[in-house]
């Protein structure tokens, strides 16, 4: 196996190969989060990450681009390995657009303002520009007409399909969603999965963190199933939910799909 | 019941100038009794006040020497100079209300432009340059007093200790051990001592720190002192508003590939600083009145002047007055920054979350 490694013909795949996680760990003071965790992506796969709560789904998306920081284990996004070099990690954080749960948005910016900032401070286009593209994303999430408003007069999904604009004004490579649809009213969550799934068959890599398996099912490339800090089983999504091969996985469907 | 339309409107209440002072000061009965008891209260003392005021009260003494109050030692023939440096700022005060609502104009961008000119401009032309200047003759710091030191004093001490205090409270939330140490020693020292023992040090310790042939006047001194005093407080103040922005906002500040100084600059530090609004104004308040304290370095503002006016042969006994009309002074510019402040919040509050 390790020669494998070495062999020059891998260098060829990894081009496409857009992040790669070796054996990932991480620890919260005693308590080992992630335990060693595999996973490698290719351009323009889409792949569903579900487990139990607590299985530490949302924290290893999270080292992907550092918002938390792993301690063992290499990760590499776009061939730039993520070390302690804050270039690198700025690096990677300008290709990554990140979703959250609690849409975490600007407050005392306008909607349009919250889309702009990075654009125009971080990519330095002129304002302009900024704002052309931030109104044509704002059109595409459909909250074109919400632009001067501020991000707390606006519903939770709007509020969510704004943050969606927010991180693709960045131009990422790779789009990361932390279980999106968690704190939304339920007849909001399908406005938002919907952008999702557009934006799914657009091309961009996604990781979604989610419990939404009817997403999983009609969007993803691959599902990851995490429990207790490793990942336990991944497949299609036909495969993963006709014959999923492990215990855990088994009684997870069961608990989740029984509703 | 016999026309019921579709929209329910709210129950009727009672409602003219005597439904609201049955419902509001005359009902149930003990309210009555306090409503009656109040107005005697305010009747006797609003009578004794007005009587005073416009008929015992004798002004003479205030406006004989309103310019003595105001500007103090100022000479005369340079008087000119303080009024021109209150039209500027009465100039740009109005142009920023004006186009207080015009966000995205470049107007705004040269306002705040000219704001900062403005300090260096009106410095020049309180102090002077050259003895022998024809035109504006220096007029040395140490002669500044009343109503003017007052202002020079509290307007400096705000705007210095200003970002002064922002640096003290990130550096005090620094991941960085030394620097996170030495903020916080500064502040807790600063704060562990009177302002008063602050004063004398900055007119004794500091020019111990300065070469020797630098001689800052007792003025200059003295603005150190309330400087650094006050940024310890408004760096405290400051720390509450940085705890509050929840995590979130680091978090996608950082992932939308802001570097830290942008992060603090664009996202934190606006939130962070429109919560402490209050706070921040009542610290710069309470340094207005905190200036009165220059008196024991030796220096006259305005109620040190005050002082001195009442001890003038032919006014003597007329104490009142005086200060009654210094506390005047003090009042309207304290309740000008409260009120300011309250515009401020209100004006930063849309779309709070």
């Amino acid at each position: 196996m390790e020669s494998e490694e070495h062999m020059p013909s891998e260098s060829s795949e990894t081009a496409q190969e857009i992040i790669q996680c070796r054996d990932v760990h991480k620890w919260f003071g005693s308590f080992h989060v992630l335990r060693g965790v595999n996973l490698t992506m290719q351009k323009g796969e889409v792949i569903v990450i579900c487990g139990p709560s607590g299985s530490g789904k949302s924290t290893f998306i999270r080292t992907i681009n550092r918002l938390e920081e792993h301690q063992k284990g290499t990760i590499v996004v776009d061939g730039i390995e993520l070390t302690n070099d804050l270039r690198n990690i700025h690096a990677v954080q300008r290709e990554i657009g990140m979703v959250f749960q609690q849409f975490n948005l600007f407050p005392h910016l306008k909607v349009i303002d919250n889309v702009t900032l990075a654009p125009i401070w971080v990519r330095r286009w002129p304002k302009a520009r900024a704002v052309k593209i931030a109104e044509e994303l704002l059109t595409r999430v459909g909250i074109p007409e919400q632009a001067q408003k501020y991000p707390g007069q606006l519903s939770g999904g709007q509020q969510q399909r704004l943050a969606i604009a927010r991180a693709l004004a960045m131009q990422p490579k790779i789009m990361l969603f932390d279980e999106p649809t968690s704190a939304l009213d339920p007849e909001m969550i399908k406005e938002v999965l919907d952008v999702m799934a557009e934006l799914a068959r657009s091309g961009i890599t996604m990781i979604v963190v989610t419990h939404e398996m009817g997403f999983a099912k009609q969007v993803a490339d691959r599902i990851y199933f995490f429990d207790d800090g490793s990942m336990v089983e991944h497949n299609t999504p036909e495969e993963f939910f006709r014959n999923p091969r492990e215990e855990r996985t088994k009684k997870f469907l069961s608990q989740i799909l029984t509703h | 019941m016999s026309e019921q339309s579709d929209v329910q409107m709210p129950p009727r209440v009672e409602v003219g100038v005597l439904g609201w002072l049955t419902k509001n000061l005359f009902s149930p009965w003990y309210n009555a009794l306090l409503t009656v008891i109040s107005l005697g209260f305010i009747f006797f003392i609003g009578r004794v006040i007005l009587l005073w005021a416009f008929r015992s009260a004798r002004w003479e003494v205030v406006t004989t020497n309103l310019k003595v109050l105001l500007i103090g030692r100022y000479p005369s023939a340079e008087s000119w100079r303080v009024l021109a440096s209150l039209a500027v700022v009465i100039l740009l005060a109005a142009l920023t209300w004006v186009f207080r609502k015009a966000k995205d104009s470049p107007i705004r961008r040269w306002l705040v432009l000219a704001w900062i000119v403005s300090f260096p401009v009106i410095g020049i032309l309180l102090r002077g340059f050259g003895v022998e200047n024809p035109f504006m003759p220096e007029v040395s710091a140490e002669v500044w007093s009343g109503l003017l030191l007052t202002l020079v004093l509290a307007i400096v001490g705000i705007v210095a200790s200003f970002p002064l205090g922002v640096l003290l409270a990130l550096g005090r939330r620094s991941r960085l051990p030394v620097v996170k140490i030495l903020c916080t020693i500064y502040i807790e020292a600063i704060r562990g001592v009177p302002l008063i023992s602050v004063l004398f040090m900055s007119q004794l310790m500091l020019p111990l720190f300065l070469p020797p042939h630098i001689r800052l006047a007792t003025v200059m001194r003295a603005m150190t002192g309330i400087t650094l005093f006050s940024a310890a407080y408004t760096a405290e103040n400051i720390r509450g508003g940085l705890a509050a922005v929840p995590r979130g906002q680091y978090e996608a500040a950082g992932a939308v590939g802001l570097n830290k100084a942008l992060m603090m600059i664009l996202v934190i530090l606006p939130q962070a600083l429109r919560n402490v609004i209050p706070a921040i104004v009542g610290q710069f308040i309470s340094l207005f009145k905190d200036t009165t304290l220059v008196v024991i370095v030796g220096l006259l503002e305005l109620l040190g002047i005050a002082k001195a006016v009442t001890g003038q042969r032919q006014f003597i006994g007329l104490h009142q007055e005086v200060y009654v009309f210094v506390a005047v002074l003090f009042f309207v510019c304290c309740y000008l920054m409260s009120y300011g402040s309250r515009r401020l919040e209100k004006a930063l509050g849309v779309g709070e979350r």
